[in-house]
């Protein structure tokens, strides 16, 4: 090692094991938040995606109403309106509800859905808007129903065209998660703003996670980059 | 009316700040682009290789992280720079770094790199064609960038800009953590005040929604006289 980098890691107060394990309570908090959102927001963008392709406004209308209202606004809004919302409806202090909605984690979790779910409706839709239409006519050619057609054809082929704007979400979500903080979670950025007040080194505390931040986006970006190399494998140059 | 319980007045103010806010930064982030693509688009070794890790470091770190840098270590630069004049130059130099300078500073630096990308996208859709007639022309370099390229781009990089300036507006909320008192800000004191969150926070969301779809009139607007010499094949 550096002798440089001996005496500074020596001298430190900051980077030490206690607030080392505060970074890592924090980033397991932020990795869970992020995963769960996305996990659950997939699984209600998906049927939501097919009834906005639906013909008849009656079922298409809600779904648009509801991505509207959650893309034009900030998800910081959105994140205040349920966590001190929920407190505010009458009588759920006295159900079991109470027991999960106090802890912040879960407010959090239910805006970081709600929010992630109307985006990836939207990037389904197009998805699924954009399928050729030859591949339809080839799956009602075979006799398939529609729900057959929709799992065996549609999906998958939205899938691969999804897939880049997707990544886009995901590192968005991750991003957006450093405002947990604000609600008093400890996630990544909870911790860092800990460290921040407890030692008044702004540069330590918020360049160090920044740089944790940007270690967790270029996974993804390279996980990412991986799938939609799998995923469109049947469209390589042959030369390649 | 709506009662706001009188809060209503103090909304108003908060969302001129978030305008303002917004505007500002719009301003920062679109001159940033413009200095990032040409500098992507120079062929200068260096200033690519600075424009391309400057989109690519803002893209892998949060925005609340970088507002929170800036308003925190803002203040701690500024205050080492005015100490630093003031022991060595006998000048007495301070100034708060408030919350709304760090807001346009983070904002526009975000959204600068996003415009960068923009606008390279933009630059590239200008016909080659256009370039060489300005050099035949004898235009400086300059001279092109300015009367050929900038006006001409413009109308590629409009659809582009608008996003940006929809997704720019909605970040800006972000700066009421750090304390600056925009509608953001208001709302939650108010609705800690009144223990009424959906009273404050709806009308502040409607706000933003009337904002993001005036604006988008507006940008279909711009395009449309952008586009008013171009002939669409139907």
């Amino acid at each position: 090692m550096p002798d440089f980098l001996a005496d500074w890691l020596n001298q430190n107060d900051i980077f030490t094991a206690a607030t080392m394990l505060h970074y890592w309570d924090g980033l397991v908090t932020t990795v869970q938040l992020v995963f769960l959102s996305l996990l659950l927001g997939m699984a209600i963008a998906i049927p939501l995606a097919i009834m906005r392709t639906a013909k008849s406004w009656f079922i298409s209308g809600p779904v648009w109403l509801y991505t509207y209202l959650f893309r034009g606004t900030p998800l910081l809004i959105q994140l205040y309106i349920i966590y001190y919302g929920i407190a505010q409806i009458e009588g759920i202090q006295d159900t079991f509800w109470w027991t999960i909605f106090r802890e912040p984690f879960y407010p959090a979790l239910l805006a970081f859905t709600l929010n992630t779910a109307a985006y990836t409706t939207e990037i389904i839709r197009g998805a699924i808007v954009a399928t050729p239409n030859g591949e339809i006519e080839a799956a009602k050619a075979y006799g398939m129903s529609w729900a057959l057609r929709m799992r065996r054809i549609v999906l998958p082929s939205a899938a691969r065209r999804a897939v880049q704007a997707y990544s886009n979400e995901v590192i968005f979500m991750l991003h957006a998660s450093a405002i947990a903080s604000v609600v008093t979670i400890v996630d990544l950025t909870g911790a860092a703003r800990n460290i921040y007040s407890r030692f008044y080194a702004p540069f330590d505390a918020f360049i160090g996670v920044a740089v944790l931040y940007m270690i967790l986006t270029f996974i993804l970006v390279y996980v990412f980059r991986r799938l939609e190399r799998h995923l469109l494998r049947h469209q390589r140059p042959l030369s390649h | 009316m709506l009662d706001l319980k009188g809060y209503g007045p103090s909304l108003l103010e908060g969302a001129i700040v978030t305008i303002e806010l917004a505007l500002f930064s719009l301003l920062l982030a679109v001159l940033l682009g413009l200095v990032g693509a040409s500098s992507k688009l120079s062929g200068n070794r260096f200033l690519v290789g600075a424009a391309t890790a400057y989109t690519t470091l803002i893209r892998g770190v949060p925005d609340l992280v970088m507002m929170l840098l800036f308003y925190y270590g803002g203040q701690v630069l500024v205050n080492t720079l005015s100490d630093y004049l003031y022991y060595e130059y006998d000048l007495d130099i301070f100034f708060q770094f408030d919350p709304f300078i760090s807001g346009v500073l983070t904002v526009g630096l975000i959204f600068g790199a996003y415009m960068t990308e923009t606008f390279r996208g933009a630059f590239l859709a200008v016909d080659i064609g256009q370039i060489e007639a300005a050099k035949a022309y004898g235009f400086t370099r300059w001279h092109t960038f300015r009367r050929v390229m900038i006006p001409q781009m413009l109308r590629h990089a409009l659809p582009g800009i608008g996003n940006n300036w929809q997704v720019l507006l909605k970040t800006t909320a972000l700066a009421s953590i750090i304390g600056l008192t925009d509608m953001v800000r208001v709302a939650e004191e108010a609705a800690k005040a009144e223990r009424s969150p959906f009273m404050f926070f709806i009308p502040v969301a409607f706000v933003y929604l009337a904002l993001t779809a005036g604006s988008e009139l507006f940008i279909k607007w711009l395009d449309k006289r952008a586009n008013v010499g171009v002939v669409h094949g139907d």
